[in-house]
């Protein structure tokens, strides 16, 4: 039962995290002279520095980490620059070390710095213990209600919501912690230009994300209709569709993407003059990438639909429905499709995994998107020159693997979860 | 048999015809040979004249597909098309744009390729399959639930990760193994070791849960059951049924992957500076080297087909229910 709570926790975290990502829709706010003229409250809210460039609602809230820009390297929490650098002072050139310029600001003295996180972490706790009481109230309100006017006629499995309460409450913690922190001091460090890395990390996120959606948005009609149809007609349409992806799929997939890629990047520096912006240049690599992406990973799950569709066409149901004069394509929707969803959902969270994890090791080869895109990827790739460093340069590294490993786990443990929900055989 | 095998290879050469004209399409139709001339020319003034004769000296002046200025079979044959084609079917790949042959090259950089991926892959069927053998026995108790966890955490860090901490951990920290390089025969073990490590634990999330439904799918087996009612102990039925019976799935996904050894580690090699097929292809990508990357898709494929092609025929060959025909 313990694996189960544990299970359905990151299996609520997973829900969480994708609800998360859907509500900071990356729109992109003109901040300018036309959308100040559309949105004259939206001013107040943006920084002066930042007015006249692009900025995503996601900025909005973590303005003060775009700004808080330091020099340098400087590790989480500290309040000195992570490298000593060369000062002139009265007394000739000393090496020192010199402060951040937006870190423990507020502290009269360094030595302070454990007690103010601490009370800092316990404020934050307690206020996001407040939050989820308020949400657990909330949604008591309807359960009760649900409770009450509920068909008795209809047993449903209780869902666990301690789990869930607790995985919410943990989430909860941490975006206010980090949240409330970052105001203070950088929480995860900064990078080579003083850039801070939770920012990159959080921005990183769409990217991840996106590669991850459109992509497996890309390969489902495609893998949907070509394995469905292979499945049921037989014939010479399964034979032209295996034909199709034993092709695709016998170039090795990292190779196919990076030759696609090459050719994309050659098309892309001959015709330098089809993009107005840098910006609109690294969106559209990023588009082509999921584009080749998708193109090049649905034969595995088509391959898996056609096989499945071949033993449900044989099942007495499908050949009922055929004695009762139903066309093909009525047979597909009402008889194959629902009874391949599940595949179709299990297979669509792994790809989503998958393409996360591919999303770095593509980006180191050097084939991934545009090395101006925050992506965890690229920070990865960044980081990694640093390594022979002494002390070494961890921190960007290891939160660009931690994001990473939280999302993708996130994604394992749904998608086994729904396989255990949905596969009979599994119990 | 041999009939059998001369079928399964004729029924490989349509496929290996569609991946040159992928390939083909990737590398002359969507990038023209009037952009590589441009592009390798440099951005500077390029005449017409001068694209022309970067085209001629490279015999890529001919048009794609049909020639209408020639007669008879010569309006196909005397085409880009065809002449690459049957380049790449020779295993003639040319001369990358360092001037080195390509060939000489792959054949060369073969070895430290499989001095790496033959021992991790190895190792990692073994001890997946030990692992899941060890899990199948104690099914439901803290230890299957446990292990899959692990393999679940295993399986959802990224592959960079692995190789990143195990450099700084027992390279830079420890000193236990030299940080990168390559050495051949004996001494180049220690160069060898963390990297083969890596893969094979990298490698055991998805190994141990793929083996371990296969083995709890053959649990569930009526016959399974006859061999309990026996009296058989389940140490027994696990090694003597269950393994044995389970090694025709783990078979097909396996054998596939054997001739693609050959190819190398991408990520692996370029990270511990091993002079293999793997780092070869990333150098090429990063230095835009059409002419390795297009030989490198071409042998990954045929080695692919290659991999179907003995996955028959292993199959053929240890079940008896599968018919030669």
């Amino acid at each position: 039962m313990a694996a189960v709570v544990v299970l359905s926790t990151y299996f609520s975290l997973a829900l969480l995290d994708s609800v998360h990502f859907k509500i900071n829709p990356q729109k992109k706010l003109q901040q300018g002279p036309v959308a100040s003229y559309v949105n004259p409250y939206l001013q107040d809210w943006v920084d002066p520095q930042l007015h006249g460039k692009t900025l995503s609602l996601l900025d909005l809230f973590t303005q003060h980490l775009i700004l808080s820009t330091e020099r340098t390297y400087s590790a989480p929490f500290a309040l000195q620059e992570y490298s000593s650098s060369i000062v002139y002072t009265d007394n000739g050139v000393e090496q020192q070390f010199k402060q951040l310029q937006y870190a423990g600001q507020h502290l009269d003295n360094p030595d302070e710095i454990f007690k103010d996180v601490t009370i800092k972490s316990i404020y934050a706790l307690v206020l996001s213990f407040f939050i989820t009481l308020a949400i657990w109230l909330v949604h008591g309100y309807f359960r009760i209600k649900a409770y009450i006017f509920r068909d008795i006629s209809v047993k449903i499995q209780p869902l666990s919501w301690n789990s869930f309460y607790l995985a919410l409450l943990t989430v909860i913690f941490v975006l206010t912690w980090l949240f409330y922190l970052s105001h203070y001091y950088h929480v995860l460090g900064t990078d080579k230009v003083g850039q801070d890395v939770l920012y990159q990390s959080i921005k990183a996120i769409r990217t991840g994300v996106m590669i991850g959606l459109l992509t497996t948005l890309v390969m489902l009609p495609l893998a949907l209709i070509l394995g469905i149809s292979a499945g049921y007609f037989k014939g010479w349409i399964d034979d032209i569709i295996q034909y199709l992806y034993t092709t695709l799929n016998s170039i090795p997939g990292v190779l196919l993407i990076a030759a696609a890629v090459l050719v994309m990047q050659s098309i892309l520096n001959t015709h330098s003059d089809w993009f107005g912006s840098t910006e609109e240049r690294a969106d559209m690599r990023l588009l082509f990438l999921i584009l080749i992406l998708g193109i090049t990973s649905w034969t595995g799950l088509c391959r898996l639909l056609r096989a499945e569709t071949l033993k449900i066409s044989q099942v007495e149901y499908v050949a009922a429905a055929k004695a009762f004069g139903l066309g093909g394509f009525s047979i597909i929707r009402r008889h194959i499709m629902p009874n391949l969803m599940h595949l179709v959902l299990i297979a669509l969270v792994l790809d989503f995994s998958g393409l996360v994890l591919a999303e770095a090791v593509l980006s180191y080869v050097g084939v991934g998107v545009d090395p101006t895109t925050p992506s965890w990827g690229n920070m990865i790739n960044q980081a990694r020159l640093e390594m022979a460093r002494e002390p070494m340069v961890w921190w960007s590294l290891a939160s660009a693997f931690g994001f990473m490993f939280i999302l993708v786990l996130a994604a394992n443990l749904f998608s086994d979860r729904v396989q255990w929900v949905l596969d009979p055989r599994a119990h | 048999m041999f009939a059998y095998i001369v079928r399964r290879v004729l029924y490989a050469v349509p496929i290996l015809i569609g991946v040159n004209f992928i390939t083909f399409a990737l590398f002359f139709m969507v990038n023209t040979p009037d952009d590589m001339a441009r592009a390798q020319l440099g951005a500077k003034q390029t005449t017409p004249e001068m694209i022309a004769a970067w085209k001629q000296e490279r015999g890529y002046d001919k048009p794609l597909f049909v020639n209408l200025e020639a007669e008879g079979v010569a309006q196909i044959t005397d085409t880009l098309f065809t002449q690459e084609s049957i380049k790449l079917f020779k295993f003639e790949f040319g001369q990358s744009d360092a001037g080195r042959q390509i060939s000489a090259d792959i054949y060369e950089r073969m070895w430290p390729s499989l001095a790496i991926a033959l021992p991790t892959f190895i190792l990692g069927l073994l001890t997946a399959i030990s692992v899941a053998l060890l899990v199948v026995l104690f099914r439901g108790t803290v230890l299957d639930t446990a292990t899959m966890m692990l393999a679940v955490t295993i399986m959802s860090i990224s592959g960079l990760f692995y190789i990143i901490a195990g450099q700084v951990l027992f390279s830079k920290l420890w000193h236990w193994v030299p940080i990168s390089g390559y050495q051949p025969g004996i001494e180049g073990i220690k160069f060898l070791i963390l990297p083969i490590l890596i893969g094979v634990f990298a490698g055991l999330g998805t190994g141990i849960r793929w083996y371990r439904s296969i083995f709890l799918e053959e649990m569930n087996k009526d016959y399974i059951r006859t061999a309990r009612a026996k009296g058989l102990d389940e140490i027994k039925v696990l090694f003597r049924h269950v393994l044995r019976n389970g090694m025709l799935p783990i078979l097909t996904g396996v054998v596939v992957v054997i001739p693609t050894l050959f190819m190398g580690s991408l990520i692996m090699e370029s990270f511990f500076g091993i002079p293999g097929l793997g780092s070869y292809t990333i150098d090429a990508i990063n230095a835009q080297d059409f002419g390795i990357v297009k030989a490198m898709v071409f042998i990954g494929s045929v080695l692919y087909i290659l991999g179907l092609v003995l996955t028959d025929i292993s199959y053929t060959i240890f079940d008896p229910r599968v018919k030669l025909s």
